[in-house]
């Protein structure tokens, strides 16, 4: 039975089904239990599931990061709330050296399944730290996989696949599209976790996206067709590992390709892409991979952040750069 | 009077008659003193056979065999390094023998002692110090975590596991290992406030070598560390790191009292580190000579084999055959070192994650592939 439903919501519901479905999930983070979050992701689930499924922990998180590590290691699924993308940073070690590493320095003895839910980006004028986006620093290291969702029905989907899937997942919510509306139908078959989705075809731009980029890249397509310029949009979804066959498909097509995101681009994933993009369709390319994204500073304070954040116009801006190369 | 020797006189308060580190300490649990005499403490009796003391100085015995065959073998260039144990044998093989079978203990990196009391082949864990692997033992099947390098980070992994005992109403605790220098981490921190807050069956045992490399206690904290406990409000007590009955006493009390939902226990054991931080350091650039002979006195298999000898306990004999079996296992470690076979290259690639992505596959392919191009030619 499909219903419309927020983006948040379906989270609150994809983790209730997840909970229902395994006894071992535990979720973990600050505010998440009495309040339900402060996004109230996780409403309602403490006084269904109880405290010790629903911790509301001490405020720390290396402290949570930590304790899932050990939580893990008794056979339990941690979901660990992390409340602001900036806030990651005093779990970073707990997350680089121990969860990333601890299949591999045991030889797969350890296997490490907990889900890091991190409301990450910016646009909804927040003070410092609450507007910023790690894709980056995690998905450069080995041992950690790292997904974006986008819509309602990715968030339903993908927090369940993530909190069943045996290897620690890095979950990033685009927090400004918490309250976007969307289709959930708890009885469709999701697509797969870690693989990337066309969602609109095109032929004259591929222009490539995830997590709250997606709306904005959809909104330029939109402008674009008005001005007769086909844009193929593709939501990438999944950021380590990377799903570009579906990228090499359409850009052998276009001939040319723009990455856009909220993070700074220097080292961004729009880096990474490019450089493969290149490597793969290399004889296809019509113009050079160009990137759209945050600028390289720290994120600006909420007056300033829509000359920061990548939007529809300078979306559109780097599809004109790349047809008149 | 300066701030330095403030802290000074907070940390050693009676500095009297012994070294530096050594001033009289009325709170230090003690069974067996330095002379190995046996004494009684009103709070930690304990009852032990004469075989239970025969088994725990043929531990020591062969657990520092164990450590100096391997910083030989250190020398001879057949590892990378050694972080060696010396000294604080008593305080490890006691917190090993006070552990049950459910039991799982998190260590740091020196906690070669705690690994021979779970059982694990020292082999398993020279062959992480020559770069064969991260640890080769089973942390499940033994009980025993692998080493953890990162200062104090096991703490938490401690603590969580212990709430996962909670949940799974196990009779069971975890015993977390640390060192004077880690309870400056904010992590370490952390892991005391979460285990307090949900009563978490989990004994913090912090062996207080009085170095963090060459940074004396003194420099970690304004506090004797066992009272930093009363702060997250759970007990702290301080035991003779180098009486190995007193260790086993006190972290049976501490392990049965988090088994039976009292929560954490802080424990201090006062040791000192005889040895370098590692093969690669110079104990010489940081500390007097004096210490090391004042602290030589309390050695811990010393102190135990007078105990057995004044008993009648132990004899010659015993001793004589402990000794013999130390060579048999020094002579285990050094061929079992050096046949150890080279890991495959391909091993990198092959537990990274459990389930493998595509780009990490191919790289492994691209590396076979690249290889093989020059067997080819």
């Amino acid at each position: 039975m499909a219903d419309t439903t927020t983006l948040g919501k379906a989270l609150n519901l994809g983790l209730r089904r997840a909970m229902e479905d395994d006894a071992k999930v535990v979720l973990m983070g600050e505010d998440i239990g009495r309040l339900g979050g402060v996004f109230r992701i996780t409403d309602g689930l403490q006084k269904d599931f109880g405290e010790q499924r629903v911790v509301d922990t001490p405020l720390g998180e290396a402290g949570i990061l930590g304790t899932a590590v050990g939580l893990a290691m008794r056979g339990y699924r941690p979901v660990c709330e992390i409340q602001f993308d900036g806030f990651v940073f005093p779990a970073y070690n707990q997350i680089v050296t121990q969860v990333a590493k601890l299949h591999a320095r045991s030889r797969g003895r350890l296997p490490m399944p907990i889900v890091i839910r991190i409301p990450f980006g910016g646009g909804i004028g927040a003070v410092e730290h609450h507007s910023e986006s790690p894709e980056a620093y995690f998905a450069h290291t080995a041992g950690l996989k790292v997904v974006a969702v986008s819509t309602p029905a990715d968030a339903y989907w993908g927090i369940q696949q993530a909190i069943a899937h045996p290897d620690p997942v890095v979950f990033l919510e685009p927090k400004r599209r918490y309250w976007e509306k969307g289709v959930v139908d708890p009885d469709a078959t999701p697509g797969p976790l870690f693989g990337s989705r066309v969602v609109r075809g095109g032929d004259d731009v591929t222009v490539l996206a995830y997590g709250p980029m997606v709306k904005t890249a959809l909104q330029a397509a939109e402008v674009a067709a008005g001005e007769g310029r086909s844009l193929e949009v593709v939501d990438l979804h999944a950021l380590s590992p990377l799903d570009l066959d579906p990228v090499y498909d359409s850009v052998r097509r276009t001939g040319r390709c723009v990455v856009v995101h909220e993070a700074p681009v220097t080292l961004g994933l729009g880096a990474e892409i490019a450089a493969r993009v290149t490597e793969a369709c290399f004889h296809s390319l019509e113009a050079p991979v160009l990137r759209v994204g945050g600028y390289d500073t720290p994120y600006p304070p909420a007056k300033l952040e829509e000359d920061y954040l990548p939007d529809l116009d300078r979306v559109l801006d780097a599809v004109d750069r790349s047809l008149g190369f | 009077m300066s701030v330095l020797s403030r802290t000074t006189e907070l940390v050693d308060p009676v500095p009297g008659d012994g070294a530096p580190h050594l001033p009289a300490q009325p709170d230090l649990v003690q069974l067996l003193t330095p002379e190995g005499e046996r004494v009684e403490h009103p709070d930690y009796a304990l009852d032990v056979s004469a075989e239970e003391l025969r088994a725990l100085y043929r531990d020591l015995v062969l657990v520092r065999r164990w450590d100096v065959e391997a910083t030989a073998l250190q020398r001879q260039g057949e590892l990378g390094l050694w972080a060696s144990l010396q000294g604080q044998e008593a305080a490890q093989v006691g917190a090993g023998r006070a552990m049950a079978a459910g039991d799982m203990a998190f260590p740091t990196y020196r906690e070669h002692g705690v690994a021979w009391t779970r059982e694990v082949d020292p082999l398993h864990v020279i062959s992480m110090f020559r770069g064969v692997d991260q640890g080769g033992w089973d942390p499940v099947a033994t009980g025993f975590n692998l080493y953890t390098v990162v200062i104090g980070a096991q703490t938490l992994h401690a603590t969580g596991y212990a709430m996962g005992l909670q949940r799974d109403g196990a009779d069971a605790a975890a015993l977390a290992f640390l060192g004077d220098g880690a309870t400056s981490q904010g992590e370490v921190n952390e892991a005391m406030i979460w285990a307090a807050t949900f009563a978490a069956p989990v004994v913090f045992f912090c062996q207080n070598n009085q170095y963090a490399i060459s940074a004396p206690i003194e420099r970690q904290s304004r506090v004797p560390l066992y009272q930093r406990a009363s702060g997250f409000g759970f007990p702290g007590v301080r035991v003779d790191g180098n009486d190995v009955l007193a260790v086993l006493a006190v972290t049976r009390a501490a392990l049965a009292a988090a088994r039976e939902g009292s929560g954490p226990t802080f424990i201090e054991a006062f040791t000192y580190r005889m040895g370098a931080h590692t093969t690669s350091d110079d104990p010489s650039r940081y500390r007097l000579a004096g210490e090391l002979e004042e602290w030589a006195l309390r050695d811990p298999i010393a102190r135990l084999k007078a105990h057995l000898s004044r008993t009648g306990v132990a004899d010659r004999d015993f001793f004589d055959a402990v000794d013999a079996e130390g060579d048999e296992l020094a002579v285990r470690i050094r061929t079992g070192t050096r046949g150890m076979p080279e890991p495959a290259g391909t091993e990198i690639f092959d537990h990274v994650y459990a389930e493998t992505t595509p780009e990490l596959a191919q790289q492994r392919a691209e590396f076979v592939a690249y290889h093989a191009s020059f067997e080819e030619a």
